[in-house]
């Protein structure tokens, strides 16, 4: 019998199967196959990661929410156990990261979460609809002005969240491509860690350089905030800066991606496309940007947590130390939550995806993003209604080793 | 119907301002939610409850009294 049992699970660990998983040729938008099939079977299960380890992945979007404002479970990587880390870099970076809100819980996180909500509080943020406004306007004008077809990624996508991210912060946009790139490296599943490490100390060194220059020539802006924070002895200059990478990181190639990708899947769907070009209506727009976080949920690699004590929950006992994956796109692709959640439907009520986390954590740049794909999708198939794909989109290339999803260039034309 | 706001909780995501203006703000220095009507009308419960559904630190009630 114990032979039997042994050998059961022997053969339960070979069948273990490994995550991150591929997504199907030809379905460049679906969850990958696996993860669907493991949601079906059973929401929660296990799954091999790069480094032996054997952490839960949460595929359901109702488990998902429950441990995600779990107490039980922590974001703090440094806690005892198997803490499911994305790459051998990020490991290895844990031990050196001072606390910040990505890796500490209740109470510290709230602390450290309550400094830096003053410039995303939604009146702050709804302030800066007409600058993006203007700045959408003034990216599209020059896309029209120029060679036809365009990249619609350097046309746009790219430079929106630069600038806004740039004039929040208070980073001159000027270095944009510096920040770009490291910003793409620093995240690369697939880069060097070597070149990882020197991609986030370029970063740092540029912002502790830029908040020295805060400090005694303040602007209106973020960094300049947080300076102020740092004379105040109400943060540390590391965390100032660490904060500020982070945020210069978070709001790039994330906004980037909705913006590209979620042009592609308007494109693909006419229909959608309609629905979302032809109503004066804000409150479609907003409705079709919820459905196409939803939809696209661009974070592959999912949300990392360990376990600080024994939990039962879906028929499982997760035990402390046990690591955690949430996959927010298999989440946020559960019918049960979500009827027919494989079709991108605008008019869906879609506003309880995971696309931005779920629980303390849940995204600190939400609505600003929220607000720049307002603008963008409210404004770009309005005035370009003749939009169309200058590529078949077998021919994209979509970057699947990054922390999010992506596509490496869209060519428009119009 | 009365709301209630468990702010130790609150996270301050702005997710309740943004589902319910008339309802909710939020404090200027760290964004903690403010209510501002304890005792909604009839017709502002709709948005009270996506608030309460949408809040990632579940920390908004509606009860009955």
């Amino acid at each position: 019998m114990a032979e039997t049992l042994a050998g059961a699970a022997s053969d339960a660990a070979e069948a273990m199967p490994e995550f991150p998983m591929p997504r199907a040729a030809g379905c460049p938008f679906a969850p990958p196959p696996a993860v669907e099939e493991l949601r079906e079977q059973n929401p929660i299960s296990k799954v091999r990661i790069w480094d032996g380890s054997t952490p839960w992945i949460v595929t359901g979007h109702a488990l998902q929410r429950a441990l995600l404002t779990d107490p039980r479970v922590s974001a703090n990587d440094k806690s005892p156990g198997s803490f499911p880390f994305v790459t051998a870099y990020r490991r290895e970076i844990a031990k050196y990261t001072p606390e910040l809100i990505v890796n500490t819980d209740a109470p510290e996180h709230t602390r450290l979460r309550r400094m830096v909500n003053a410039p995303f509080i939604i009146k702050r943020i709804e302030a800066m609809r007409a600058p993006i406004q203007k700045i959408v306007d003034g990216l599209i004008d020059d896309m029209l002005a120029g060679p036809n077809p365009a990249d619609l990624l350097t046309a746009l996508a790219l430079p929106v969240p630069s600038l806004v991210i740039s004039e929040l912060l208070g980073v001159p946009y000027a270095d944009h491509e510096f920040f770009q790139e490291n910003s793409s490296l620093a995240l690369d599943r697939a880069a060097a860690p070597e070149d990882s490490r020197a991609a986030s100390t370029a970063l740092s060194t540029y912002l502790d350089d830029l908040l020295g220059k805060k400090l005694t020539d303040p602007g209106d802006d973020v960094l300049s905030e947080m300076a102020g924070r740092v004379e105040a002895g109400e943060m540390s200059r590391s965390e100032a800066v660490h904060m500020g990478v982070a945020m210069l990181i978070a709001g790039h190639e994330t906004t980037a991606t909705m913006i590209s990708l979620g042009t592609l899947v308007l494109l693909e769907n006419p229909e959608q496309l309609a629905l979302v070009r032809d109503s004066g209506d804000p409150k479609v727009v907003a409705g079709a940007v919820e459905e196409l976080l939803r939809y696209l949920s661009i974070v592959q690699v999912g949300l990392r947590r360990v376990a600080t004590e024994d939990i039962e929950i879906g028929g499982q006992v997760i035990r402390a130390g046990d690591g955690l994956i949430m996959d927010v796109h298999a989440a946020n692709w559960d019918p049960e939550t979500f009827p027919g959640a494989d079709q991108v439907d605008v008019t869906r009520p879609a506003r309880q995806h995971n696309a931005f986390g779920y629980g303390p954590h849940q995204c600190l740049g939400q609505s600003l993003a929220r607000l720049e794909l307002q603008v963008v999708y409210g404004t770009l198939y309005r005035r370009v209604p003749t939009l169309r794909l200058a590529a078949r989109v077998e021919d994209l290339a979509f970057d699947h080793s990054g922390t999010t999803y992506g596509v490496a260039s869209l060519p428009v034309t119009w | 119907m009365r709301v209630e706001l468990d702010e130790p909780k609150c996270v301050a995501a702005g997710q309740c301002v943004m589902a319910s203006p008339e309802v909710f703000d939020q404090r200027d220095d760290d964004g903690v939610a403010i209510l501002l009507e304890e005792q909604p009308a009839d017709e502002l419960l709709d948005g009270v409850r996506e608030a309460v559904a949408i809040c990632p630190a579940a920390a908004i009630r509606l009860v009955d009294q």
